[in-house]
């Protein structure tokens, strides 16, 4: 990974350069015009979230049951991600409902599931940065019980109320739009992968560093 | 000893603690009448509670005093370190959670005894015309939360600022219940009572209680040992 890293940043960088030119080549949605264009980050942002969120999930559970201390640095490099990429849906979401429905926000199936889970995730964080010793094997529960909640508060909130265009929009997508969205979803995942790569590595050099002071001190 | 009566030692032990001070029970009763009180406030327009208003009210009041009673439940254990010792004795971890979770539904239902009537009269609600639903939502809701809050009360009590983190930790992953239990009993309050929808989401609310529970004994192992 540490020599794959260069060549991918690269590659990233320069898909989000392209981005914006394939984003305005893709034809314009009928009713909604410009404004849907910000589908083509809103939507694979939203989906990266999710990908974390399981990162998040899997690797708490595997801290727990193992106790490997690899992968809690990764469960918690994604939980800082689920939470920024959180923060982006939940703010690109209320821009286009805005023009959409006419309203910030609505208390739709996927507008509360998202928002229930970034909740969930900053919970995570809470615990771990004001837990004290040992919070992190209680968080990595709150991870593994996070990532399991996340089909049920869709399927709650779905009974409840659903207003948010259903996900089986992306499968019958035109092809203009098609390929952008796979782009920048591409482009998101790839982006995704990085930063979680640095954070873990940076938890990694903390780790190792906390180490090097408790043998100094004896 | 078998796996159920180490359930009921434990629940035992906690409910005769209880029973000699009674001060969760008073704290938290008095506390869900108070909360109930505040929501009235919100919720009362000309006399009347507004539409749905109580099933919410309801549901809030039991969410918040079993949050207050978890909390105090386990800052018991916490003195004089009696939950360590737990952990020490030689009985199965999961028999000590199921143990822990017993006793917090039957205080939660002791104060439930009391806020559903008072609900029920203060805001008109005709919580008792299918009483065996509104039952069954009311204990499906209340194991299914506190199956989380016991596993979560009982991992706090080894961290800092547990008092905050425990909502903080505790609401979120409790929603679906939240959500089946004020949909469900809103539906046998509505002027048209529509049972099939209460009995939907009170099968969605069984479903919540078995996946929450299996998930709670199987991760308690590993998240309270030290």
């Amino acid at each position: 990974m540490q020599k794959l890293f260069v060549p991918f940043a690269i590659v990233a960088a320069a898909m989000f350069v392209c981005a914006p030119f394939i984003i305005l080549a893709a034809p314009y949605e009928s009713t909604m015009g410009l404004v849907q264009k910000i589908f083509y980050f809103h939507a694979p942002i939203a989906m990266t979230m999710f990908v974390s969120a399981f990162v998040c999930g899997i690797g708490s559970a595997i801290f727990l049951f193992t106790r490997r201390s690899g992968a809690d640095r990764v469960a918690v490099s994604a939980a800082e991600l689920t939470s920024v990429l959180g923060i982006i849906v939940l703010v690109t979401g209320p821009l286009w409902a805005r023009k959409a429905w006419g309203v910030w926000w609505e208390w739709d199936a996927r507008l509360t599931s998202t928002l229930v889970l970034w909740l969930t995730f900053q919970a995570y964080l809470l615990l771990r940065r004001y837990g004290g010793p040992g919070s992190d094997r209680l968080a990595a529960g709150v991870g593994l019980f996070g990532m399991a909640n996340v089909p049920f508060v869709y399927w709650s909130v779905n009974v409840w109320r659903t207003l948010h265009p259903k996900t089986s929009v992306v499968p019958t997508l035109q092809p203009g739009m098609r390929g952008p969205f796979w782009f920048c979803f591409l482009a998101f995942i790839l982006f995704f992968m990085l930063t979680l790569h640095l954070r873990t590595r940076l938890e990694k050099r903390r780790a190792e560093l906390e180490a090097l002071y408790l043998a100094a001190e004896e | 000893m078998t796996f159920v009566r180490t359930i009921w030692l434990i629940t035992r032990k906690d409910l005769l603690i209880e029973a000699r001070s009674k001060e969760i029970l008073f704290t938290t009763l008095f506390f869900a009448v108070s909360s109930v009180l505040v929501f009235a406030f919100g919720f009362v327009r000309e006399g009347r509670a507004v539409e749905d208003a109580a099933a919410g009210i309801l549901w809030i009041a039991i969410a918040f005093s079993g949050t207050l009673a978890l909390g105090r439940a386990f800052e018991r254990e916490r003195q004089s370190e009696t939950l360590r010792a737990l952990m020490i004795a030689p009985i199965p971890r999961p028999a000590l959670y199921l143990g822990k979770l017993l006793g917090i539904v039957l205080l939660l239902a002791a104060v439930e005894a009391i806020i559903v009537p008072l609900v029920s009269l203060m805001f008109q609600a005709p919580l008792f015309t299918h009483a065996w639903l509104t039952l069954g939502l009311l204990a499906a809701g209340t194991i299914g939360f506190a199956a989380v809050g016991t596993l979560f009360a009982a991992m706090l009590v080894r961290a800092r600022s547990r008092d905050v983190l425990l909502p903080v930790l505790l609401y979120p992953i409790t929603i679906p219940v939240i959500i089946a239990g004020v949909r469900g009993t809103s539906a046998l309050l509505q002027a048209e009572v529509d049972l099939p929808m209460a009995r939907l989401w009170l099968s969605m609310l069984v479903f919540f209680d078995v996946v929450f529970v299996t998930l709670a004994l199987w991760t308690f192992e590993p998240v309270m040992t030290e």
